[in-house]
C-alpha cells in the first residue's frame, strides 16, 4: 500500500509493531517508519499525527483502526481519517462512522473490493477486468479480441453498424505492449485487449463482437474459504453452484454454516481425484483464492489441464503475475490493484470520485467530477475535440445527472459532469488532475 | 439420588393439585349434582398425602439434580394419574372399575382424549367439567405450571421443565429465569383459552360448553361433554373456531411469544417448522378432500366434503382427535393416513403430541444429506433450521428418540395383539395413545370401554410414554440411572 502511495508526491510515515517490516520498507521506498502501536496517542504523535492531512488506519483489526481514527480526530484534528473495516456487521451501521461517533471519512474494506473485483469478472464471461464508475451506472471493460469476433479484423469505425442503438466507446486498446489510442480506422487483431466503456445491460452486446462468448458461468469452485472466498462465495451462491475446497477442518466447517446453497468440500484443491470428482471438466470458472501464490498457481494449472473453462488465480507477488498471465492462468488477480484504487482516489487532487488501476498499475482509469465555469475551469463548456488532453488520455463518458452519455467528438462537457476517462501512461495522471482543477484566479 | 428433595418436591406438587380440585367441588355445590362428596375425598387424600410426603422434610435444603428431576416428574405423573382418577373411583355415576378410572384420567392428563364412559350428556356436570380441566392441566404441563407458581423450586426448576416440555432442543428459553418462561407459557395458554371460550360463546355454545371446550382444545386434548363430540353441535361456525385455536394450539408457543413481544407475524412464516407443520396439515387435508370426492362419500357435496376434510385433517394432525364425522367409516386409506398424521404431531413447545414436526423435518433433511454424500464424498453438509446450522449432537438424538419411538410403538402393538386385539384396533390404539390423539379405529372407534383391562393398562403406560416423550420414562428404568 504505502508503496503505490510513495509513487506518487506523497510524505509518508508507517506506523508498524514489527520493525523488521519496518526496516524493509525503508530500504526500499522513500518515506518514514515508527515502530509502536497504530492507535497509542504517544506513537501517533511520534508519527507526526499533529501536521498530518491523512491518516490511513489499515491494520488487520478493525477495532484498532477505529479507535487510531478516534485518536487522531480527538488529539490531533487530522483532516481526513480512512479506515480498513472488515467486519460486515460494523460497515453496515454507517451511523457509527459519523463525526460523534467514530469520525472516520472513508472506510475500505479490502477484502469486499477484491471480492466485487472477482465477481464482476464471473458475472461477465470472458472479460478480464471490469471496473464501476456511478455507483455501476456505467463500466468500463477489459477483454481479449479472438478469431471469430465479428468484429477482429475489421476497422472499428464499423462497430456503430453492427451494434445498432448500442452505445459504446472502446477507450484504449492494448496490442502486447503498446498502447493503441483507437481510431475509426483502427483494425482489431486477435489477442488485443480491448478497453471499452458501456452500459451494464450492454456490456454482453459489445463483448460478443471480439469473440465468442458463451452463456453465463454456471458452476464455479473455489479454493480457499478464506475472508475472500467466503465473501464471493456468498455473493454468487443465489447465482451460481458454488462448491468451496478448503484444507483446513475446523475453517470448513464453520464456514459451511453459513451458506444456503453452497457446499464446502474438506480437501487439498491440487487434488486431482478431488477435482475430478466434483466434475472440472463441466466447471466454467475455477478461482484460487488462498493466502499462498504457489498454490493458487499450481491449483489453477491443474484445474485448467482437468478442462476448467477459466481459472483465475489470486496472485500477491507481482513477479509471479507476470509470469502465469495469458498463458498459464487466463486471470491472474492481484489484490493490491484491485484495492489501490479507492485510496488513490482520496489522494489525488480536483474532485476525483473514483481511481481503477489497470493492466497491472501501467494504466489508470478515472470518474472525475467537472467543476466551476467555462473561464475557471479547463473542461467546463468545451467540447471535447477542444480539450487540451495529455498523450494517452481518453475520455469514455460522461454521467450528466443520473444519464450516461457515451461521448463522441463533439459532445459538451458543462459544469458537475463526471467525466469518466482512461490515463493509458500513468506518468500523465498529474497533467489530468491539473486539467480538472478549478483556477480561481482567472475569474 | 436425594430421596429428601425429591419427596420435598413431589409433597409439594400434590398439595399443589389438591387446589385444582376445588373448581369443580364448587361447580358440583352450585349446580347440585350430588357428587360433592367425590370431590371432597379427593382432595383430602391428596393434600393429606402430600402433606404426609412434604411435613418431614419440609426443612430440608437441596437443590435438585438433573437425574432427580427425571425421577421427580415421572413418579410426579404416576401419582397424579391415581389421585386424579379418585373422584372416578368414588362417584356411583358412572360406576367405574380401578382402570377404567386411571385410564379417564391418564388420557385426561396426557391430553389424549380416549374415553371409557359413553352416554356422557347423563353424567354429572361437575365431573364432565373435571374431565376438561384435567386436559387444561395437562396440555401446558402441570409441573410447568408449577414452576410457575413455586420460586422456591429455583433452580431445580429447570431440571424438571426439561423433563416435561416437549422437544428436541429444550435449553431454549423465552426469558433469563426458568420461572418467568413458565410464567409466560401459561399467560399465552391462558390467552388462547380466553379467546377459545369466547369464540365458542358467540358461535352459539353455551357458557358451560364454551369453557369445557375450550380447555379440551387449547389443550389438544379432545374430551368432550358430548358423545358425538365437535359434531354434536353441527355448525360451521364452533368448527372454525375449533380448527382455528387447535391449529394455533399446536404451533410452538415460543413463537406466539415472539409474535406477541414484536408485535409481527414474520416470525411464524420464518420458521422452518411452522412451514412444514402447515404444509402437511394443508396436503393431508386436500388428500381427504379428494378421497372424498372420488369416492362420492357424504354424497360427492364439495362444501360438505371440504368442511369435513379439513376439520379432521386438523384435528388428527395436531393430535386433539375431535371428530364431526364418522370419519373411521371412510375409504379405508383415509383414517390410516389421518392416524399416520398424528405421528407427526404438534410443533415442538406446543401442546401436541406425536413425535413433532421438528423432528421430522430434522429426519427428512438428515436423509437427503446421506444423498448428497453419496454424490460429494468430501463436502461438509449441514442440516440447517432457517440460517442456523443444526448440530450433529441433536440429530443423533432425534435418531435415538426415533428409533425408541418406533420400537416402542411395535412392542406395545404386539403386546396389545398378545391380549387378543385384531390388527387394526391395535395399531390405531396404541398410536392413538402413544400420540396422544385419541380416538383409534376397529374396536376402539367408539370408545376404549370394550377392551380387555390389561389392555387399558398397556394403553396408559403408551400415553404417559407419548405424554413425557418416552426418553423422561425410559431413563429411569434403566439400571445405571440408579447408581451412584
Amino acid at each position: 500500500m504505502a508503496a503505490n502511495l510513495c509513487s506518487e508526491p506523497n510524505d509518508i510515515t508507517v506506523v508498524d509493531l514489527n520493525p523488521t517490516t519496518l526496516h524493509h520498507l525503508q530500504d526500499r521506498y522513500d518515506l518514514r517508519t515508527v515502530v509502536g502501536h497504530a492507535a497509542h496517542p504517544d506513537v501517533l504523535l511520534k508519527a507526526g499525527a499533529q501536521d498530518a492531512d491523512m491518516i490511513i488506519a489499515i491494520t488487520n483489526s478493525d477495532e484498532i483502526n477505529m479507535v487510531a481514527c478516534q485518536v487522531a480526530y480527538t488529539l490531533f484534528q487530522t483532516p481526513t481519517k480512512i479506515a480498513r473495516i472488515r467486519e460486515n456487521q460494523y460497515q453496515k451501521r454507517k451511523e457509527l462512522f459519523d463525526a460523534a461517533s467514530f469520525p472516520i471519512d472513508v472506510i475500505i474494506s479490502p477484502e469486499q473490493e477484491v471480492t466485487d473485483y472477482i465477481k464482476n469478472l464471473i458475472e461477465f464471461p470472458g472479460s478480464i477486468q471490469v471496473v464501476d464508475f456511478a455507483n455501476g451506472k456505467v463500466q468500463l471493460v477489459a477483454a481479449r479480441a479472438f478469431y471469430g469476433g465479428p468484429l477482429v479484423g475489421h476497422r472499428l469505425a464499423e462497430l456503430p453498424e453492427q451494434l445498432n442503438d448500442v452505445e459504446t466507446r472502446v477507450t484504449a486498446i492494448f496490442r502486447r505492449n503498446d498502447v493503441i489510442i483507437p481510431t475509426g480506422d483502427t483494425v482489431i487483431e486477435a489477442g488485443d485487449d480491448v478497453f471499452f466503456i458501456a452500459a451494464q445491460k450492454n456490456i454482453r452486446a459489445v463483448m460478443s463482437e471480439f469473440r465468442k462468448i458463451d452463456g453465463p458461468n454456471r458452476n464455479v469452485i473455489i479454493a480457499g474459504g478464506g475472508n475472500i472466498g467466503l465473501r464471493l462465495a456468498k455473493a454468487l451462491e443465489d447465482t451460481c453452484n458454488i462448491k468451496i475446497i478448503e484444507s483446513n477442518s475446523a475453517r470448513a466447517h464453520k464456514i459451511s454454516e453459513s451458506f444456503k446453497r453452497a457446499f464446502v468440500l474438506l480437501g487439498d484443491a491440487a487434488d486431482e481425484d478431488l477435482l475430478r470428482e466434483e466434475n472440472i471438466e463441466n466447471t466454467d470458472v475455477f478461482c484460487a483464492l488462498t493466502n499462498a501464490d504457489e498454490a493458487n498457481i499450481i491449483s489453477s494449472m491443474l484445474a485448467k489441464r482437468l478442462g476448467a473453462k477459466t481459472v483465475m488465480a489470486l496472485i500477491n507477488r507481482a513477479a509471479y503475475v507476470d509470469l502465469v498471465q495469458r498463458d498459464i492462468i487466463d486471470i491472474a488477480i492481484s489484490p493490491q490493484q484491485a484495492t489501490i484504487g479507492s485510496l488513490l482516489a482520496h489522494v489525488r487532487r480536483g474532485d476525483v470520485v473514483k481511481v481503477h488501476s489497470l493492466r497491472g498499475g501501467a494504466a489508470e482509469a478515472m470518474e472525475a467530477i467537472a467543476h466551476g465555469n467555462a473561464r475557471q475551469s479547463k473542461v467546463v463548456g468545451r467540447k471535447i475535440d477542444d480539450l487540451k488532453l495529455p498523450p494517452g488520455v481518453v475520455i469514455g463518458a460522461i454521467v450528466r445527472k443520473e444519464k450516461v452519455i457515451v461521448v463522441h467528438h463533439d459532445t459538451l462537457i458543462v459544469e458537475d459532469d463526471h467525466v469518466i476517462l482512461v490515463v493509458t501512461d500513468k506518468r500523465h495522471v498529474s497533467d489530468v488532475e491539473k486539467l480538472f482543477q478549478v483556477n480561481l484566479t482567472s475569474s | 439420588m436425594r430421596f429428601k428433595v425429591i419427596q420435598k418436591i413431589l409433597g409439594l406438587l400434590l398439595a399443589l393439585f389438591s387446589l385444582t380440585l376445588i373448581p369443580p367441588l364448587v361447580m358440583s355445590i352450585t349446580m347440585d349434582d350430588g357428587i360433592e362428596y367425590a370431590f371432597v375425598s379427593a382432595i383430602f387424600v391428596t393434600l393429606l398425602l402430600g402433606l404426609f410426603l412434604w411435613l418431614p422434610v419440609r426443612k430440608f435444603k437441596g437443590e435438585l439434580k438433573l437425574r432427580d428431576g427425571f425421577l421427580v416428574v415421572v413418579l410426579f405423573w404416576l401419582v397424579l394419574s391415581f389421585s386424579g382418577a379418585i373422584p372416578f373411583i368414588v362417584v356411583d355415576n358412572p360406576k367405574m372399575t380401578l382402570i377404567d378410572a386411571v385410564f379417564e384420567s391418564m388420557s385426561g392428563l396426557t391430553t389424549t382424549g380416549a374415553t371409557v364412559l359413553t352416554g356422557l350428556e347423563e353424567l354429572p356436570v361437575s365431573l364432565l367439567f373435571y374431565r376438561q380441566l384435567l386436559q387444561w392441566l395437562g396440555g401446558m404441563g402441570i409441573i410447568v405450571l408449577a414452576v410457575a407458581v413455586l420460586p422456591m423450586l429455583g433452580i431445580g426448576g429447570m431440571q424438571l421443565y426439561r423433563a416435561e416440555t416437549p422437544g428436541p432442543m429444550k435449553d431454549a428459553k423465552l426469558t433469563p429465569r426458568i420461572t418467568e418462561t413458565a410464567k409466560m407459557l401459561w399467560y399465552i395458554y391462558l390467552a388462547l383459552t380466553v379467546f377459545c371460550t369466547i369464540g365458542f360463546y358467540v358461535s352459539g355454545m353455551s357458557f358451560f360448553d364454551a369453557i369445557c371446550h375450550s380447555f379440551s382444545t387449547v389443550a389438544i386434548g379432545g374430551f368432550s361433554t358430548h358423545d358425538q363430540s365437535i359434531g354434536y353441535f353441527n355448525s360451521w361456525q364452533i368448527e372454525a373456531v375449533t380448527i382455528v385455536f387447535m391449529f394455533l394450539a399446536g404451533v410452538n408457543f415460543s413463537l406466539h411469544f415472539l409474535a406477541w413481544r414484536s408485535k409481527s407475524l414474520k416470525h411464524y412464516f420464518e420458521d422452518s417448522e411452522f412451514l412444514m407443520y402447515l404444509a402437511l396439515l394443508l396436503s393431508v387435508f386436500l388428500i381427504c378432500f379428494l378421497g372424498l370426492m372420488l369416492n362420492n362419500v357424504l354424497s360427492g357435496e364439495i362444501v360438505t366434503s371440504l368442511r369435513a376434510s379439513l376439520f379432521q385433517a386438523i384435528s388428527m394432525g395436531t393430535t386433539a382427535g375431535f371428530s364431526t364425522e364418522d370419519f373411521q367409516a371412510w375409504p379405508a386409506f383415509l383414517p390410516v393416513i389421518l392416524i399416520l398424521l398424528s405421528f407427526a404431531g404438534g410443533c415442538a413447545g406446543s401442546t401436541g403430541g406425536g413425535i413433532k414436526v421438528v423432528r421430522c423435518l430434522l429426519l427428512y433433511k438428515q436423509g437427503v444429506r446421506e444423498i448428497r454424500r453419496l454424490i460429494h464424498p468430501n463436502a461438509i453438509l449441514n442440516i440447517k433450521m432457517g440460517n442456523k446450522a443444526v448440530s450433529n449432537r441433536v440429530i443423533e438424538a432425534v435418531w435415538g428418540f426415533f428409533a425408541a419411538y418406533v420400537a416402542v410403538f411395535l412392542i406395545l402393538m404386539l403386546a396389545l395383539m398378545v391380549t387378543g386385539l385384531d390388527q387394526t384396533t391395535a395399531f390405531s390404539a396404541v398410536a392413538a395413545c402413544l400420540n396422544n390423539l385419541g380416538p383409534g379405529l376397529g374396536a376402539v372407534s367408539e370408545n376404549y370401554g370394550n377392551i380387555s383391562a390389561t389392555a387399558k393398562s398397556l394403553l396408559c403406560l403408551a400415553m404417559l410414554l407419548g405424554r413425557l416423550e418416552i426418553f423422561t420414562l425410559l431413563v429411569i428404568l434403566t439400571p445405571s440411572f440408579w447408581k451412584t
